[in-house]
């Protein structure tokens, strides 16, 4: 709902609030501008002392105006023509022309009214209703992504157009609900939506004479300069007029004969309030102000346009869900809780997995849940994500509410997969609380609840052979978070290891493929990657990529993998076989699941063969020199040692801090593990100190390694299990 | 703009309490406004007896009320009472521009004093209250006057 809320005047007043904020960007800058150049009259002067030295340079003076800004402007008519100019209120004499500024009052009008009279003004309010709108559901949205208005200013995560949004907004959203309010108010003001001011009833005793100076009237040597506003001259030969003053306080009259004060009115309170907001939104007499929320209107082009994409993201990351059984007919009935879009992948997944292997199936948000309705179902599955700091996403509002109400749970046994981000403490709140809920009810289980962190295709194919097995039928769920938009690279080079050891093997560097604007802001494609994440390539004659970790990030300025031949593999015999100059197919494919992460805790390296490539990616890439220690297994050091002349320099440049190499081939084979058991007193001990297991390779290796881990750790009480859940040890294994 | 058979005497009339209505002529005010290079002028076409007291007013240019105050002679005759342009309001009239209003004024209103007032006001300008004064008489009809800062030329024809 808020999410809406902030989406459709979004993308509708796009435009609208663009003009608004530049032009009232630009406008900003005019008040500031006027109070530097206008000439300011000394402390203390007062209006008596003004009014003398402007009569004694204009002697046919009519009126003379104090801006906000402090700019006195005097009109008088000589021999007939009308005159006006900006006054040095020191001298009296003209310092400036009065006449309006020509780029102001376009700008002015751009901005109310986009020149369009009346129906633009009317627009123009829309769109500050829209900015509006805009600012109050966005604050709702931010609070409820960082878990409280206490963590406004957390750090953010994903990717960089959405990050800029939120960055931006929220700084600018302060001055973007003043200066919309604001603008609302002054609109109903102009339409006369709101009521007026008084207005001080004329004298109608004057003395009917003339000639008394206005430098000796009280009122006047009474008020100083700082207050006025306006101060009338009566018309010449009209013995029955008057002088007009106005203040900051309110309005009077002065007898032109006697000097004497025949009537005052004060500014009702009313009035001040509606000066008040002109002053708050025009930065007329807040010049600093003005500047300030202009600066913060500045951001409202960049929000729309990083909006628009977040939108397209969110729009393009939600499948389309083929073959949707109705609910009744369905035997396996998929309820889906997504808040961004990337659960419905895994659930788009899912349905075409379980309708290959013939079920009728029907997936629906988790919102649209209707027990009374799933006549046929044998399953009901549940993949929920989380919000925040346990909140239902966006598409399983009213789940909980729904179950509550039913009178029993479905007899349909149910099973609950949650997705989450291991490093948040609410992981997978949510799809616990369905859980909890639906046990609560009595509602027969399927499967235990099951986690996929970050998205991991490989916790989701794992969890898909479990649901397999409980349902009886073979079910392989490969999954592809979105649909992958592929891109030519050229390999500029490799390196070849690993042929006397019968594993040919190469360390194959491509190019960076041109990024444009939009995949730069998005962090799409290959405009935005890291050690540890995924290449998928295609080999010819087979539509199913190939998964490698790259070996470098997007700043090394060139995509790195370790690649070994397998014997009779098809991709690995065509990827091994590539000369520079040569193209291959790819995407890439983000695995946040496999990072270093920020911070100076010890890093522990674990890898075999070609699963050096992202450990070295790491080392290269830690120029910040935290704590890293690489345990590198290989077959023999002369052969399929990767990176060896690199891994030397990197350990002299502090990138490195120790290299354990393990030798495979030889009289006494020796592991990587082995290497971890020779080292478990250090081990043990950077364990204890907070440090950050990573371990690459393959699954043999990868449970070598954690039994001896497991054997390491024993004495401290630590174990690799609790390490995990900590997402203190984490795997990328093949 | 060009309005016919307006009832805008019906303010004036009954201020002067004049025998009957049907003794009304159309009668055309042109006002051209010079280039003084602003938004579009408010301008209040009013009218005052011989003591100068104010009768009623004629035509506003220009619909947001609370501008008024800037037309200030007006608005010091009649408090700002928006009753008293009601119906007989217009838009504002932008510099160079021509305003032509035809109305049927009571013939009482000629040769006995009255005079026409119009006060102008142009936003971060000047006000420019009796910005032209004219004495209603059959023989000053069709004669321009030159306004105070705004109007170049002003005329009432019958």
């Amino acid at each position: 709902m808020i999410r809406a809320l902030h989406r459709w005047p979004g993308l509708l007043a796009l435009a609208l609030v663009t003009v608004l904020s530049l032009s009232g960007a630009a406008l900003s800058v005019f008040p500031a501008a006027e109070r530097i150049a206008a000439p300011q009259a000394e402390a203390g002067m007062t209006v008596a002392t003004l009014a003398d030295r402007i009569q004694g340079t204009y002697p046919g003076v009519e009126q003379i105006r104090r801006a906000p800004s402090g700019r006195i402007t005097a009109y008088w008519f000589d021999q007939g023509t009308p005159g006006a100019a900006v006054v040095d209120p020191a001298t009296g004499q003209g310092a400036a022309s009065a006449d309006p500024n020509q780029t102001q009052r376009w700008l002015t009008n751009l901005h109310r009214s986009l020149f369009l009279g009346d129906g633009g003004r009317i627009a123009m309010a829309v769109g500050a209703a829209a900015m509006l709108v805009l600012a109050l559901a966005g604050f709702l949205l931010v609070t409820r992504r960082v878990c409280g208005w206490r963590n406004w200013f957390t750090r953010l995560r994903g990717p960089l157009a959405g990050r800029l949004h939120v960055e931006i907004a929220r700084i600018a959203v302060v001055g973007l609900v003043l200066s919309s309010t604001t603008a609302l108010w002054m609109a109903a003001s102009t339409f006369d939506l709101l009521p007026g001011g008084g207005v001080p009833a004329m004298p109608v005793e004057v003395s009917g004479e003339t000639g008394f100076a206005p430098g000796q009237m009280l009122l006047l040597v009474e008020t100083p300069v700082d207050e006025l506003r306006e101060l009338s001259f009566p018309y010449p030969g009209d013995a029955t007029d008057v002088f007009t003053l106005k203040t900051d306080r309110g309005t009077g009259y002065l007898d032109q004969g006697t000097g004497a004060l025949l009537a005052w009115t004060d500014l009702t309170g009313w009035e001040r309030v509606s000066e008040t907001i002109y002053m708050l939104h025009t930065g007329q007499g807040a010049a600093t102000l003005g500047l300030v929320l202009g600066l913060m209107a500045l951001g409202v082009p960049t929000m729309g346009v990083t909006g628009v994409v977040v939108w397209l993201a969110g729009r393009r990351g939600r499948p389309r869900i083929r073959g949707n059984q109705p609910a009744g007919r369905a035997e396996t009935i998929l309820l889906v809780g997504s808040e961004g879009g990337s659960t419905w992948g895994f659930a788009a997944t899912l349905h075409a997995a379980l309708t290959q292997a013939g079920q009728r199936v029907h997936t629906a948000p988790m919102s649209a849940f209707a027990p009374e309705r799933y006549a046929a179902a044998n399953r009901i599955i549940v993949l929920a994500a989380t919000y925040g700091d346990g909140a239902a996403p966006a598409s399983a509002k009213g789940f909980l509410d729904r179950l509550a109400a039913a009178d029993r749970a479905p007899d349909a046994p149910m099973a609950v997969l949650g997705f989450g981000d291991r490093s948040f403490p609410a992981y997978c709140a949510f799809a616990k609380a369905v859980a909890a809920a639906a046990e609560a009810k009595g509602w027969p289980q399927l499967m235990a609840i099951d986690f996929i962190d970050r998205q991991s295709p490989q916790d989701f194919a794992r969890w898909g052979r479990a649901l397999g097995d409980a349902m009886g039928v073979d079910l392989e769920l490969s999954h592809e978070p979105i649909r992958p938009a592929t891109e030519t690279l050229t390999l500029v080079s490799r390196r070849d290891h690993g042929a006397e050891v019968q594993a040919p093997s190469a360390i194959l560097r491509f190019a960076l493929p041109r990024a444009a604007l939009w995949q730069r802001l998005v962090g799409a494609g290959f405009a935005r990657f890291d050690a540890g994440d995924l290449i998928g390539i295609l080999p010819e004659g087979s539509p199913l990529p190939r998964l490698y970790s790259l070996a470098s990030a997007r700043r090394d300025g060139f995509i790195e993998i370790v690649v070994k031949k397998h014997p009779g593999g098809l991709a690995s015999g065509q990827f091994t076989a590539l000369e520079p100059g040569d193209t291959v197919t790819a995407f890439l494919r983000r695995n946040p699941g496999f990072r270093p992460g920020r911070g100076r805790a010890p890093l522990i390296l674990i890898g075999a063969g070609t699963g050096i490539g992202p450990l070295a990616g790491f080392v290269r890439g830690n120029a910040r020199q935290r704590p890293v220690h690489l345990f590198f297994g290989m077959r023999h050091p002369d052969s399929d040692f990767f990176y060896g002349e690199e891994l030397r320099v990197w350990q002299s440049e502090g990138r490195l801090t120790r290299l354990v190499t393990a030798v495979s081939r030889g009289t006494k084979p020796y592991y990587v593990q082995d290497a971890l058991r020779g080292d478990a007193a250090l081990v043990a001990q950077l364990i204890r100190d907070g440090a950050r297991v990573m371990v690459c390779g393959g699954r043999d290796m990868a449970a070598g390694v954690a039994d001896a881990l497991a054997e390491i750790l024993a004495p401290t009480g630590l174990t690799p299990a609790a390490l995990k859940t900590e997402g203190r040890y984490v795997e990328d294994v093949y | 703009m060009k309005l016919k058979s307006l009832l805008a005497t019906l303010a004036l009339t009954t201020a002067l309490t004049l025998p009957g209505l049907a003794m009304a002529r159309p009668v055309t005010l042109t006002t051209t406004l010079n280039t003084y290079g602003g938004d579009g002028a408010y301008l209040a076409l009013y009218v005052t007896d011989a003591s100068g007291a104010y009768v009623g007013s004629l035509w506003m240019a220009g619909d947001k009320s609370k501008y008024y105050e800037h037309l200030s002679d007006w608005y010091r005759a009649t408090g700002g009472d928006t009753a008293q342009v009601n119906g007989i309001t217009g838009a504002s009239v932008g510099a160079g521009r021509t305003l032509e209003i035809t109305l049927d004024l009571a013939d009482a209103l000629f040769d006995a004093g009255y005079t026409l007032h119009i006060d102008a006001a142009v936003e971060d300008m000047r006000d420019s209250p009796n910005e032209v004064a004219v004495p209603l008489t059959t023989a000053g009809a069709g004669t321009s006057v030159t306004g105070r800062r705004y109007i170049a030329s002003f005329a009432y024809d019958m």
